[in-house]
């Protein structure tokens, strides 16, 4: 078992290098040759694992591989947690990465920097490897940091561009913050552990919480919760929590196979992973669930509502799937950690599948990311079409796809939650988010949806002459994708929720477990959909899907006329609640003046001209006066000599 | 009686003598070879007074070494003098500063 | 008693010679004043019988130092000019100085020394003593290094003086006898081959 999860790791590693290195000799197919087979090994040994791991009732793995250094008792690692979360992650992680190199060969056919693509896909499917398969923190941190520089030099991958230069700069400098966060966290860990690795960590997870620190001399706060919500500071940057989640969006500068692998189903849901894999210790913790639940609750519905006014079907989509994070984030603030990764699994088909869609649509479209300038592209792309329909249910959740199954197994999570009992203004926050974001997002997801595929054709002459169907290998990876995204939720809803699938990977304390809770009125996939029917969160979809029918289907004038009335909401929406604003002009402005102050007055006229420049000025002063004792006359010297010594003597003498 | 003190009152007027010497002369670089030639002598002067004074032969065989070393100094020193004068056309003191700060 | 007559008249010589070599003007004066204070000063080494080094003083030094002094002054064109005023200038100074270290080194030789030196003479040689057999002997046993390193200076001496003074004038015609040893016979004659010349060529033409 061993080699096989060291080949599943290694295998992409490989690809990567020889694609990047020696891109130029192995050619353009050769590139995508090797790192599709590469990658699909990874996937097939994964479902090895999976098979191992659940069919044949094999044991969890917890390992060092290698030994990287110790310090003062604290081993630093490399090694494989190899459990049914780890399992779930790799085979979702390299089947949708699969996908999107098979993908990538028909969207990246004309780009110039074809091999380097390659490359860093593979590179990144390593690194996401990595960070699933960890058993300790350092590890964790690696795979975590890794995926962010791969995210950030596809994001660039456009480097001409001045706007994917700003939005992998701004990606990279948002996910300091968080890292900033992540990395005190460990630190934290390490503090009062004295340990990386995971078992032991979570083993002391009970001394810990017993423990309190004073940050700010005075206040104690509770140990588990300062590490937390440190952990969760990084969680935010790496999934785009509000308010960390400024970056996503313009991420979508990268090319459209990125955004669907990195943006939508894979690296960005590390940190929902990351949290769901410390569970021991979040559990610990009622004031960090209780954080991360707010934040998610907040993200989910105010992210949703910003994928209305957006226009460029990327974005539209890119806010989806911020929204849809926060949605994982909440079931994590409510203990379902089962179903937060439920739900990661799904998003991660269905998003993967939307976003490749919408690339589909772009290569159509002659890159042409405007949705006004779409419609009744119905016509043109059957295969796109039906697998976005299929996509976008699932999305939606309507009853029986992918999407419904997890999403509305979390939205009863939140509403039979603990907070009921503990804290009424959380749960409401909460609950009435993830129902009103439903609505949100069926009118996003439809809006879009119809303004591509359906209404009037917008589009100029010269497009509409070249619009047809796109080529086999792109249309190949959206039918696989479309098959999870329709059908998964049906197959895995009770063995991953309410089977206890994840066995001691996930550990939920009594009070808090609100899934088994719910498993005890679990009669099947199909009594799941009869119950949801009695809920409000499947007419809420149904409604959003017939607003946006109605609103861009039938009155196509009235979203017009409803901006102009609702100008003040509409603006606030546009800005984005202007974080953007805040935080170029309030922090990167902000740093830049104190940059500015501290290099002109502290660095220039402090540093360098008065303690720098100052010194050697006055050594040249002083020295100026002290070269003119030398003459360069012999006697002059031989003068200095004497004089001194017979100085010397005098004073040896006489004093 | 002639003691040790005479030569060695001796000695010191020699060796203030040269000092004054390479003071006052300003034209000509060979004077300032032989005040350090009178200087060294003035030198010798002790070592051999004591060595005399206290029945010690290894005075008078530092004497010998510095005598050597002396004359080599004088061959290597008039070499450079004469490369000087070679180069410039003058040995004047005064016009070398060459080293001037 | 004519011991210490001899003393003061040579020492008076001497710090007269001395004087001359500092002052003169020529300097072949002040080579020859030079020789003067090592004559008195080798006949001073011997009325306290340093017999050995006397004789080495005024045959090296004399002998062979000096008269490369005198060969340089002579050899160098140099202009023996009027004492310029730098040297009134400075005069006064030198003075000073010279005075003040012979006073402070007379303070120290007669009044410091607590009595230690006062009177003390130079212990009478045994008989059949020999100075230059007493100093060989140290000088061969236990400063033979010494004395090895003293003949490394002088060589060294010799070799940088050569070094130093040697150059190359311009024009000068010199042998090259490497190049000519290594010279080969292909260097110096060349073979040409061309057609004979018809007797009656010319006469066509």
């Amino acid at each position: 078992m061993h080699g096989i999860h060291l080949t599943i790791v290694l295998a992409p590693l490989a690809a990567a290098v020889i694609a990047g290195l020696f891109g130029n000799r192995i050619g353009r197919a050769g590139a995508h040759w090797i790192t599709i087979l590469a990658v699909g090994l990874s996937f097939v040994l994964s479902v090895v694992v999976l098979k191992h791991l659940y069919l044949d009732g094999g044991q969890a793995e917890n390992y060092s591989l290698y030994t990287w250094a110790v310090s003062d008792g604290l081993r630093m690692e490399v090694g494989f947690l190899i459990d049914r979360l780890t399992v779930l992650m790799m085979v979702v992680v390299t089947f949708v990465s699969w996908m999107v190199h098979i993908y990538t060969i028909g969207y990246m056919h004309d780009d110039p920097g074809y091999q380097r693509f390659f490359s860093y896909i593979s590179l990144f499917t390593f690194a996401m490897l990595m960070l699933v398969m960890s058993n300790n923190f350092l590890q964790l941190f690696f795979g975590w940091e890794a995926v962010g520089v791969v995210s950030y030099l596809l994001i660039g991958f456009w480097f001409k561009r001045e706007t994917a230069i700003f939005a992998n700069l701004k990606a990279f400098l948002v996910n300091r913050v968080g890292d900033f966060g992540f990395i005190l966290g460990i630190a934290g860990v390490v503090m009062f552990t004295n340990s990386l690795d995971y078992a032991t960590v979570f083993g002391s997870a009970n001394s810990i919480a017993a423990q309190s620190v004073e940050v700010i001399p005075g206040s104690p706060w509770n140990a588990m919760t300062m590490i937390c919500i440190l952990l969760f500071i990084g969680a935010m940057g790496k999934s785009a929590q509000a308010p960390l989640h400024v970056w996503l969006p313009d991420s979508m500068e990268g090319p459209t196979p990125i955004s669907a692998l990195i943006h939508a189903a894979t690296m960005v849901t590390a940190g929902i992973f990351m949290v769901a894999r410390m569970s021991p210790l979040f559990e610990l913790s009622e004031t960090a669930l209780a954080v991360v639940l707010t934040i998610g609750a907040f993200t989910a519905f105010f992210m949703g509502l910003l994928g209305i006014v957006q226009n460029d079907i990327k974005r539209v989509v890119a806010y989806s799937t911020l929204s849809q994070l926060g949605y994982m984030t909440v079931a994590l603030g409510v203990s379902a950690y089962s179903a937060a990764i439920f739900h990661l699994m799904t998003h991660a088909f269905f998003k993967a599948l939307l976003f490749l869609g919408a690339g589909s649509v772009i290569i159509a479209m002659h890159h042409e990311q405007d949705i006004r300038k779409m419609g009744g592209l119905r016509k043109y792309m059957p295969i796109t079409y039906w697998t976005a329909v299929i996509g976008t249910l699932a999305l939606i959740g309507f009853p029986g796809s992918a999407g419904f199954f997890s999403k509305d197994a979390l939205i009863e999570a939140v509403k039979d939650s603990h907070w009921h009992e503990t804290d009424l203004l959380v749960y409401w926050v909460a609950y009435l988010s993830v129902l009103l974001g439903v609505f949100v997002t069926a009118l996003y997801s439809f809006r879009m949806f119809f303004l591509v595929f359906h209404g009037e054709e917008r589009m100029d002459k010269e497009t509409k002459s070249h619009l047809h169907e796109t080529p086999l290998v792109v249309t190949a990876p959206l039918i696989l994708l479309a098959i999870p995204s329709a059908v998964i939720g049906w197959f895995t809803i009770e063995p991953v929720l309410f089977g206890g699938f994840f066995g001691d990977a996930i550990r939920v304390s009594h009070e808090h477990d609100v899934l088994a809770h719910i498993g005890e009125t679990f009669h099947g996939s199909a009594a799941f959909i009869t119950h949801a029917m009695q809920g409000p969160a499947v007419y809420l979809a149904f409604a959003g899907a017939f607003t946006a029918w109605f609103l861009y289907l039938k009155r196509p004038d009235l979203p017009e006329k409803i901006a102009s009335r609702l100008s003040g909401i509409y603006s606030l929406l546009d800005r984005k609640y202007y974080f953007d604003d805040l935080y170029i002009k309030g922090f990167a402005a902000g740093g830049r003046e104190i940059g500015k102050f501290l290099w002109k007055k502290g660095d220039e006229l402090i540093i360098d001209g008065l303690i720098v420049n100052g010194t050697a000025r006055s050594i040249g002063r002083f020295a100026g006066v002290l070269r003119r004792v030398q003459t360069g006359y012999l006697y002059h010297y031989a003068f200095a000599m004497f004089f001194g010594v017979t100085l010397i003597l005098a004073w040896l003498l006489w004093a | 009686m002639i003691s040790l003190q005479h030569y060695l009152t001796l000695s010191a007027i020699l060796f203030a003598l040269s000092i004054a010497g390479i003071f006052v002369n300003r034209r000509n670089l060979i004077l300032l070879l032989m005040c350090i030639e009178l200087m060294l002598l003035a030198v010798n002067f002790n070592f051999i007074a004591f060595s005399r004074y206290l029945g010690d032969e290894t005075g008078q065989v530092f004497v010998f070494f510095i005598l050597t070393v002396a004359a080599a100094e004088a061959a290597i020193g008039l070499a450079i003098l004469v490369v000087l004068f070679r180069n410039r056309r003058s040995i004047n003191v005064q016009e070398l500063d060459t080293m001037k700060g | 008693m004519f011991h210490a007559i001899l003393f003061y008249l040579f020492a008076a010589v001497l710090v007269g010679a001395a004087l001359g070599v500092i002052f003169s003007r020529n300097p072949v004066h002040g080579v020859m004043f030079l020789v003067l204070a090592f004559f008195q000063s080798a006949v001073l080494w011997l009325l306290i019988e340093a017999e050995f080094l006397a004789i080495v003083l005024v045959l090296v030094y004399v002998g062979a130092v000096m008269v490369l002094f005198l060969f340089v002054v002579m050899m160098l064109d140099i202009n023996v000019e009027e004492v310029s005023g730098a040297f009134t200038r400075y005069l006064p100074l030198g003075v000073l100085i010279a005075v003040l270290m012979v006073t402070e080194l007379i303070q120290i030789i007669w009044f410091r020394s607590a009595g230690e030196l006062t009177g003390a003479g130079f212990a009478a040689t045994p008989e059949g003593y020999s100075n230059t057999k007493a100093l060989g002997s140290v000088l061969y046993t236990e400063h033979v290094y010494s004395f090895e390193i003293a003949a490394v200076i002088l060589l060294l001496a010799i070799v940088a003086a050569i070094t130093l003074t040697m150059r190359k004038r311009p024009g000068l015609k010199q042998q090259d006898i490497s190049a000519q040893v290594a010279v080969r016979a292909v260097d110096r004659i060349r073979i040409v081959k061309m057609d004979a010349e018809k007797p009656d060529a010319g006469d066509q033409s």
